[in-house]
Parts: C-alpha cells; sequence; structure tokens
C-alpha cells in the first residue's frame, strides 16, 4: 500500500498489536498527529499534561497489561521531557517504544527551533536509539525497536523520525513482526550443578527479583518454593509475584525488608537469586551479602551475573525455561525446621505506628486492603509511602504493584496509574503518593479528568519530604536542609479545581468513610490523608550496613 | 565463575559493529557510563561494507573485563567482541614533527633508522618521521625524541589481529 511516512508509523502499530498510545503533538510531530486523527479508530491516543506523564503512563501500561507501551512527543523540549519516562523504564526493564518528531532534514544540525539530538541524549538510559532521515529506513527501525523492546531482558528504544521523512511517501507491505531473539541456552550440566546444590542444602533460600515478574515464572517458583521447602523473599520489583500470606514469603529484603528476609538471607546456607541484580538496596554490603552462602545467579542478562556480587554459580537464562527444566531434577523437601524458624522471624516487625498523628500510613493502607478485590492495581511515586505501600499492601499477584524501583523516580505515580488504569479498565487503580511526589506531576490530574478514569490517589501528607526528612533525622543531627517547606497546597481546591473530586481525612474512621465514598466514583478522586512527619519508615537497614545494624524503630 | 583477584592488566579488544551511525558514538557512551578505560580507540572499515571494525586498548581487573565483555556483547549494534592475545600482531603508526636544522639532521636519521621509520618529509627547519609497530617500540622511539623540540606528535592508536588461518572470532587464540 501506499503510504506516508506516518501513516506507515500507525500501520506498523497496528501489526504489532499497538491500539493504546500516549503522547504530546507539536510542530514537528503535526504529520503523526494528524496520522493518528486518520487512525483514531484503531489506535486510541492519551494526550497527557506534559510529555513525561505520557512517557510514565506509556511505562504503566506497560507494566500493568504485559504489552509493549508506546509513546509519542514532538522534537526538542518534547523529546528532552520523555527523558526521565524512559531512563525509569529502563532501569526496571520495562518494553517501550518512544517516537519522536524531529526538525527537517534540511535544518539538523543548525540549532533550528525546537531542534535536540534525542537519539543522542537517550543513548545510555536505551536498549538502542534510531535516528530515521531516509524513508527507506524507518520500516526496518520500527519493526526492529519492538523487536529489541521485547527481546531478552526488556528494555526502551527511541525512533526519532525528522519532519520530511514523516511526510514523505512510500510502499508498505504488512507483514508480522519480527520473531524476538532465542531465549539464551544453558546446559544439562548447568542445570544438574543448581539442582544437586539445591538438593544438598540445608537452610536454601530464594532471592525472588523482577526477571521473575518478567518472564511470567510466578507458577514455576512457587512449585519450586513448595517442592524443594525453601522460603522465598522478593525485591521491590518483584512484589505480587509469591501470594503476601504465602506460608514460604518471607516478605521484602532490603533497606526497608522484613526482618525475617534480610535474617534469612544471613543465615542460609545457599541463595538462589532469580532475575535479580543484587542492587545496593538489596545486597547493602556486597561483602557481607549472604556471607553464610553459597550463591547462585540466574538471570537473562549475563552482564548481570557477578556484577555485584561474586557469585558461585552464574547462569544466563530465562526464569521460566530454567525453572521449568530444573524443577523434575529437584527432590522433594520439606526443610521443616529451617522454614519454620526463618518463618518464625516474621513475627518481629518494624514499628508500623511511629508516627504521632491519629492516622497512620499502616492504617490507611490496611483499610484500602480490606476494601478493595484482588483485581486492584497498586501504583505508587517513590520516598516514604512508597516504602509503606511495598510493606503493608497485601500483593496478590503479578503486574499488580507499579513502581519506580531503580531509578526512583518521584513523580512517577501519576502518569503510571493513568496508563495502568487506561490499559486495564475493568481493574480499579489506587495510586499511593506523598506530598513531595504528587507535587512534581499531579498536573496529570486534568488528564485523568478528560479521560474520565477512576483512579484514587491518596496522598500520604506529612508536609515534608519524608525520606531525605528521616535520613536528616537519623544521619545528619535533624538538620532538615529543604524538606520541611511549609507549603499550604490545598489538595481538595487543586482536585476540584482540575474537575475531580477530593477528600480529606485525619482519622482511620474518616479515611474508610472516604474511600468507601472515593470507590463509588466514577471519575478520579484524590483523598488527602493528614499523617504524621514524625513516622519513619521501619525497619531499615542504613546503607553498607547488614543485619546488625538493622534500625527496628 | 571463580572469585576472582582485583590485579590490573591492559588488553586489546576487538570489536566487529554494524557500520551505521551513531555506533562510534553509542560504544563510546557505553564505555563513559560503566567506568571503563579508554587508553586507544580506532575504528576502520571491514572487507564488509556493513561491519566496522573497532579496537580498544583498556585495563581493568578481571570483574572490570568480565563487565566490559558482557555490556558490550549484548548491545545490538556488536556482533562479535573479543580479547585478543598476547600473541596476536599489533601495530601502530606515529607521524611525529620534530624541529631539525642541518645539525640535528643526520643525528635524527640515525634514530629514526634504528626504529626502521622514515623521514616522509623534510623542510629547513623541521622534519616529519613515520614510525610503524607495536606500541612499546613507539613508546620506545617517544623516549629517544624526547629531548628535541617536538611541534606535533600523532599517534593512531593500536589495532592488531591474530596470527594463523583462523579469523579473530573464530579462535580462542591464547586467551587465558
Amino acid at each position: 500500500m501506499r503510504v506516508n511516512g506516518s501513516q506507515l508509523v500507525m500501520e506498523i502499530l497496528l501489526q504489532h498489536g499497538v491500539d493504546t498510545a500516549f503522547g504530546y503533538p507539536g510542530g514537528a510531530a503535526l504529520n503523526i498527529y494528524d496520522a493518528l486523527y486518520e487512525y483514531s479508530d484503531r489506535i486510541k491516543v492519551v494526550t497527557a499534561a506534559h510529555e513525561q506523564g505520557a512517557s510514565h503512563a506509556a511505562d504503566g501500561y506497560a507494566r500493568a497489561t504485559g504489552k509493549t507501551g508506546v509513546c509519542f512527543a514532538t522534537s526538542g523540549p518534547g523529546a528532552t521531557n520523555l527523558v526521565t519516562g524512559i531512563a525509569t523504564a529502563f532501569m526496571d526493564s520495562i518494553p517501550l517504544v518512544a517516537i519522536t518528531a524531529n526538525v527537517p532534514d534540511s535544518l539538523i544540525g543548525r540549532d533550528a527551533f525546537q531542534e535536540v539530538s534525542i537519539s543522542n541524549i537517550v543513548i545510555p538510559v536505551t536498549k538502542n536509539t534510531y535516528f530515521i532521515n531516509r524513508i527507506d529506513d524507518l520500516e526496518d527501525a520500527l519493526y526492529n525497536a519492538f523487536r529489541i523492546a521485547n527481546s531478552g531482558r526488556k528494555g526502551p528504544v527511541l525512533v526519532d523520525i525528522t519532519k520530511d521523512v514523516t511526510a514523505a511517501m512510500t510502499n508498505f507491505k504488512p507483514r508480522k513482526p519480527m520473531p524476538l531473539n532465542p531465549l539464551p541456552t544453558f546446559s544439562k550440566a548447568d542445570l544438574k550443578k543448581v539442582a544437586d546444590m539445591i538438593n544438598a542444602s540445608s537452610k536454601p533460600v530464594i532471592y525472588c527479583g523482577g526477571g521473575v515478574a518478567a518472564s511470567e515464572a510466578g507458577p514455576e517458583l512457587l512449585q519450586l518454593m513448595d517442592k524443594a521447602g525453601i522460603p522465598a523473599a522478593h525485591t521491590l520489583m518483584s512484589a505480587g509475584v509469591i501470594g503476601y500470606d504465602h506460608p514460604k514469603n518471607l516478605g521484602m529484603v532490603g533497606m526497608h525488608g522484613t526482618i525475617a528476609a534480610n535474617k534469612a538471607f544471613d543465615r542460609a546456607d545457599l541463595m538462589i537469586a532469580l532475575g535479580t541484580r543484587f542492587s545496593d538496596r538489596v545486597a547493602l554490603n556486597p561483602e557481607k551479602f549472604g556471607r553464610r552462602a553459597q550463591k547462585i545467579q540466574i538471570d537473562i542478562d549475563t552482564s548481570e551475573i557477578n556484577k555485584n556480587v561474586v557469585v558461585d554459580v552464574g547462569i544466563t537464562a530465562d526464569i521460566k525455561d530454567f525453572l521449568t527444566q530444573l524443577l523434575p531434577l529437584i527432590k522433594e523437601n520439606g526443610h521443616e525446621e529451617w522454614v519454620s524458624l526463618a518463618m518464625g522471624w516474621k513475627s518481629t516487625t518494624g514499628d508500623a505506628k511511629s508516627g504521632d498523628a491519629e492516622l497512620h500510613p499502616s492504617e490507611i493502607i490496611g483499610a484500602v486492603c480490606d476494601m478493595t478485590d484482588k483485581e486492584t492495581i497498586y501504583v505508587t511515586d517513590v520516598g516514604q509511602h512508597q516504602m509503606w505501600s511495598a510493606q503493608y499492601l497485601k500483593h496478590e499477584h503479578t503486574r499488580q504493584f507499579l513502581t519506580s524501583g531503580g531509578l526512583g523516580t518521584m513523580g512517577y505515580g501519576y502518569g503510571a496509574a493513568i496508563g495502568a488504569q487506561v490499559g486495564c479498565p475493568d481493574a480499579r487503580v489506587i495510586h499511593f503518593t506523598g506530598d513531595g511526589s504528587f507535587h512534581m506531576n499531579l498536573n496529570e490530574g486534568c488528564t485523568a479528568v478528560s479521560e474520565n478514569l477512576p483512579i484514587i490517589t491518596i496522598i500520604m501528607n506529612n508536609q515534608v519530604l519524608g525520606m531525605v526528612y528521616q535520613w536528616q533525622n537519623i544521619f545528619y543531627d535533624s538538620r532538615y536542609s529543604s524538606t520541611d517547606l511549609h507549603r499550604k497546597t490545598d489538595f481538595i481546591k487543586i482536585a476540584e479545581g482540575f474537575g475531580a473530586k477530593g477528600f480529606r481525612a485525619e482519622t482511620p474512621a474518616e479515611f474508610k468513610e472516604v474511600f468507601a465514598k472515593a470507590l463509588k466514583e466514577k471519575g478520579p478522586v484524590w483523598i488527602d490523608c493528614h499523617i504524621a512527619k514524625s513516622e519513619y519508615v521501619y525497619p531499615m537497614i542504613p546503607g553498607g550496613g547488614t543485619i546488625e545494624d538493622m534500625i527496628i524503630g | 565463575m571463580e572469585k576472582t583477584e582485583r590485579s590490573e592488566r591492559s588488553e586489546i579488544l576487538s570489536i566487529l559493529v554494524s557500520n551505521e551511525p551513531g555506533v562510534t558514538a553509542k560504544l563510546g557512551s557505553l564505555f563513559a557510563r560503566r567506568g571503563f578505560n579508554i587508553d586507544s580507540f580506532t575504528a576502520s572499515p571491514t572487507n564488509d561494507p556493513k561491519l566496522t571494525r573497532i579496537t580498544i586498548a583498556t585495563t581493568g581487573d578481571d570483574r572490570k573485563f568480565n563487565q566490559i565483555l558482557t555490556q558490550t556483547a549484548k548491545q545490538e549494534f556488536v556482533k562479535t567482541i573479543d580479547i585478543m592475545g598476547k600473541k596476536s600482531i599489533y601495530r601502530e603508526l606515529l607521524l611525529l614533527k620534530v624541529k631539525a636544522d642541518k645539525r640535528d639532521r643526520s643525528q635524527l636519521k640515525e634514530i629514526v633508522d634504528i626504529y626502521r621509520g622514515r623521514i616522509v618529509d623534510l623542510s629547513r627547519q623541521s622534519m616529519i618521521i613515520e614510525v610503524t609497530g607495536s606500541s612499546e617500540k613507539i613508546d620506545g622511539f617517544m623516549n629517544m625524541m624526547s629531548c628535541y623540540d617536538l611541534i606535533d606528535v600523532c599517534r593512531t592508536g593500536v589495532t592488531g589481529i591474530n596470527r594463523g588461518d583462523a579469523g579473530i572470532s573464530d579462535s580462542s587464540d591464547d586467551e587465558e
């Protein structure tokens, strides 16, 4: 068929099953947006308030649905506004295709109006980038972008197209998406070695990372835990892979992880790390992390093996593929004594009510869990509320908890919640945020209203930038530099200003009452929850520390 | 993988990449952001017009080399990456302009001959010398020249190829 460059983009999106995208129009993107208008019956484009919101929405859409997130932006500032969202997706291995329009090729390199070399800017935070200034290169670049974003360790790809190419005519013969790169192969000997180590261990523990969620290996993981009697702890990125009430779920491991998980990692004689990078928020002290354990690391990305912590056995493999082949070699074992010892440590917890206000985050989150169903999707911003959400939410399944783990992007939440709600209209999206994070991107309130999305935003408002405030209290002699801001923001008025609903809660009873009202709303609702700035995230192991350094509260 | 030592060493990497725009920027960016050293970097066409050969001299310990190899290998545009063995053949080209009047010329000619170099241009007050060889040989020559008044020094950086019938990526050569 005869199409122009912009129509070609649409046709290729359709070939890849894309029916939803996020973005913001602009001068260089006029042709692309004209094609979006033409294809609006097949591709819905959600327009954000700011390109950063669009990039987080595409990311949240991808995390919630498992599909590829797609976002559009114009040249210059439109493109640079995507960078934080692209970097967020890169650090958490989320498949994203970002399509930007650039100035016409005749103006490239002349510092034209709204010209920026976005394909160079995002090199360190993408799996690959394409700068397309010839129509003949566009088709291959887009097909490759989808292949690369979804192959192996997933991640973002950027395609930057000059405006003249978006108008240039070409022929397109529809073809199916390219096959994904083959999964890495591993030997029978590798499998046997791992099975032997597991079968010989007396105190094994599983260290479950985001790669387990990415490869949809939850069921196989549960089988391994069950068959071999292995307790497991999850990272922030894999909350939900193991049900919160699973009898061998130790909870989250790391800086703000459970006592049980961190203690079990310290005492174990075998650690099986699945799809995880031993990040500095988990392996706080890489020399002493799991110091009594032999370590096995399975990851789809070879460069993660031995990167942060040196392991005894490292195997490059897709987690689901590896576990499926490993399971038949595993001997049934209860490890009853070890499991009951490790799970017994769960009875000690951090202080869940350290603040001196009437309303505590643990009560807010508890009420949300009691009043919502299993299909609910939880999205967070970054900071204390994020850790409380990780700790107290009753995670039930994969793709239920969306959070910026690697990059720690404050302002991620509202955009991501919009993407998740657009992608999963039958699930309710609850967005947990803090007053600090929410101030960054609450402008997306207008998008939630335009799209009539019933997202409930729960603002844990302690009037300070709580996580940094907590560190300043503990490590900087209470010198609260730029964290106690005396803002007078009235979130209810802002919500109403956007055309959304706003509620306030100062006690657990008030929260339950307004949350029940919020659940009945058809559009966006904000709930301003007044908590204390003396409310800290516990337990806590300071950076570089070990279980011995843990602060319980 | 065995627990590794932390002793620094130098190695030459031979990397075959797609011949497409932005590849050297992408590779340079990767080395910069991961904290890998680049002691020398050369890029040139190959017998296949779709491929470019990049040769990088770098330093690190075992753990760093493991990262350099795996992080580079996973890039979409990288076809192969190899650590060149000690027995491979390496060459570097030096072009050097040195102040030389009548009195210096014969002395310089003598040094250039010892290093099997050539004087490729001669002016009244200067000469241009070309020397090809291993980096060590060029270093040695530069050491000899340090007592002269140098105007410009241009070194290409090292490139290399392995001995025998096999291509660079077809043999394990004499890697450890």
